[in-house]
């Protein structure tokens, strides 16, 4: 069940300029999780809003989350120390529903990179990594998919989009799903190429979140089902959704 | 052992905590978290004649103690909510308050009538004062004539003790009470969210995709006071006092303003068990001070 946690962090790791890598300390949350899912953070009593964040480890006691500063908040978190305690609201949302066989693409861009991780670690069929970054110096992870995934491909903005991998992928083989985490504009893109190839394809958005529970109806992401329009809820019905049902 | 008990316009309160409409959706979601029966009740999100997929996101933005939203009234509908959520409602020991929306006078007295006639509904809220929706709200809740006929129709269809949902969108918000008395209104409950826009500096673009959204929480709360202590000086019928009320404190403070029952909205959104926190935090505040019914410290403000 999803619960108000206080969470030691146990490490906090720079990873680029502006990404960190974080661990908290939380038994009953961690062995709960599912890829996917996230968690909702206080951060500092100055501001309201709790911050959603995305899982992208976890093993019996402990849990992982990777983080990029975008502004006050994350700023806030990038500055906590091993041995401070986070508010933590989770696990909540509806993770990736990993098919049972078949090998599956786990295509990600930029800070939608981390979530990938954890649904590459738990599928049972062979994975595929396409991994995009703006440049060398946000490049993140690589080598803990290295361990996870069949193939890793990496792709920065200088040589191309990691849709053009999506591409290639699909028409060289079958794969039973796609999972996508990262910006609109390349979830989007991924959506069309899916169903381009006819692949059923699982996207996990972003809003701007207030409760996180599913009550306060402020995450809303417009989505079409049988022809009829229905506003769903990202932080309850998501952050994944099928594709083909979003509408973009 | 305080005794925490309202009787507020006829119906029976365990404690003064209410979860504010559209904070707490149809009490499921928070379902997951506690025990919902030890609320003294929960104000459902605002339900319409038909369904609302309400505005595009962004519907949030984020403000100093505070926040603004722009939801629009997103709800399945009166008779869906009847069908589906009520009987879940009904199952708990709480009070259920229908909160609703009209576009027109007509579609108050047809919800009121459907409402008050399904099982579950306790009482009703005729909110008068959403901001978010171009028709249908705060176009009533802003003049005297508006609030008068929207709560004579609902008083004249309702089975249940209603209750007019105040806007803060107003210059004299006692006079807006006094017309909901005047017609019939057997309480009133305020404050709605103030209108208000924020910018991003960068792009120059307001943060809600709806430009202009309704603010609420701690920020809100020296108005929601103030306003409550005017309201509540100005009718016989009671009030449910609400805005940016975090804590026991503030909830004892606006008890001694003048509300009888107080909402917790914004609150739910920061931690979802805010309502808890709060009711207990009332009894100690109590018993703190050696008062041994909540009810005795209602409008006991000493002025100067
Ligand atoms: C389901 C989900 C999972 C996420 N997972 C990750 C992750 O693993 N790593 C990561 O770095 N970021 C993730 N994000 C984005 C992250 O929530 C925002 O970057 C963060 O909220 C920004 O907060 P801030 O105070 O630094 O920025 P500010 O711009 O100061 O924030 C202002 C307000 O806008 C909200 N906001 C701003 N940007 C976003 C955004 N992109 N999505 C949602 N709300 C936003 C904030 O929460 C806050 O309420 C995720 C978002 C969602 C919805
Ligand atoms: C996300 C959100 C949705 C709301 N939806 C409604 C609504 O549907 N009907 C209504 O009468 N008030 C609605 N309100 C107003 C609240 O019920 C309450 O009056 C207001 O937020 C002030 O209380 P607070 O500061 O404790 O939140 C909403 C408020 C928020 C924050
Ligand atoms: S953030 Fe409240 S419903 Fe999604």
């Amino acid at each position: 069940m999803p619960n108000r946690y206080i969470c030691e962090i146990t490490a906090s790791e720079r990873m680029t300029d502006t990404a960190f890598a974080m661990t908290v300390n939380c038994g009953e949350l961690a062995g709960e999780v599912h890829p996917g899912q996230f968690i909702h953070i206080k951060c500092g009593e100055e501001r309201l809003l709790r911050r959603p964040i995305s899982i992208c480890r976890a093993d019996a006691d402990t849990l992982e989350f990777v983080f990029e500063i975008k502004g006050e908040g994350t700023r806030w978190l990038a500055e906590r120390k091993p041995g401070d305690r986070l508010d933590i609201l989770g696990p909540l949302g509806n993770g990736f529903a990993l098919p049972e066989s078949g090998n599956i693409i786990a295509i990600s861009g930029g800070i939608g990179v981390p979530p990938m991780l954890f649904a590459a670690q738990s599928a049972t069929g062979g994975v595929t990594a396409l991994l995009g970054f703006r440049d060398d110096d946000k490049v993140i992870l690589t080598q803990a998919f290295a361990e996870v995934c069949d193939t890793v491909r990496v792709i920065t903005d200088d040589k191309g989009y990691v849709t053009d991998l999506l591409e290639e992928e699909l028409n060289n083989g079958a794969h039973s799903a796609v999972i996508a985490c990262g910006p609109r504009a390349m979830l989007k893109a991924v959506a069309e190429i899916c169903k381009r190839h006819n692949v059923p394809c699982q996207v996990s958005l972003e809003e701007r979140m207030g409760c996180g529970v599913g009550a306060c109806l402020v995450c809303a992401c417009a989505t079409q089902i049988d022809g009829k329009d229905h506003m769903r809820r990202v932080c309850k019905d998501g952050p994944v959704f099928n594709a083909a049902e979003v509408v973009w | 052992m305080v005794d925490m008990r309202i009787n507020f316009a006829g119906v029976e309160f365990k404690n003064p905590i209410v979860t504010a409409s559209g904070t707490f959706g149809f009490g499921r979601e928070y379902g997951e978290y506690y025990d919902l029966t030890k609320l003294g009740g929960i104000c459902v999100k605002g339900l319409t004649v038909t369904e609302r997929l309400g505005n595009m996101p962004p519907r949030i933005a984020e403000t100093p103690a505070g926040m603004l939203n722009s939801v629009g009234l997103q709800n399945p509908g009166v008779d869906a909510f009847i069908r589906d959520e009520l009987p879940f409602l009904k199952s708990l020991d709480t009070v259920i308050i229908a909160n609703i929306s009209g576009n027109t006078v007509d579609e108050y007295a047809e919800m009121a009538e459907k409402l008050s006639n399904a099982d579950g509904v306790d009482m009703l809220e005729v909110n008068v004062s959403c901001p978010n929706v171009k028709a249908g709200g705060m176009q009533f809740g802003t003049t005297t004539d508006g609030v008068s006929a929207v709560t004579a129709a609902v008083k004249k269809y309702s089975k249940v003790p209603v209750m007019v949902k105040l806007s803060p969108n107003v210059t004299d918000i006692a006079e807006i009470a006094r017309a909901a008395e005047g017609e019939g209104a057997d309480a009133v409950s305020l404050i709605n969210t103030l209108l208000a826009m924020r910018i991003d500096t960068q792009t120059r673009r307001p943060v809600l995709h709806n430009n202009m959204g309704g603010l609420s929480g701690a920020a809100v709360f020296p108005v929601a006071v103030r306003m409550v202590w005017q309201v509540a000086s100005a009718v016989k019928i009671p009030v449910l006092g609400m805005g940016g009320v975090m804590d026991g404190d503030n909830a004892a403070e606006m008890m001694l303003a003048g509300a009888s029952l107080i909402g917790v909205g914004t609150a739910n959104i920061v931690d979802p068990y805010a309502p808890l926190t709060v009711i207990d935090a009332l009894g100690e505040y109590l018993a703190h001070n050696g008062i041994h019914s909540a009810k005795e410290i209602v409008g006991e403000v000493i002025l100067n």
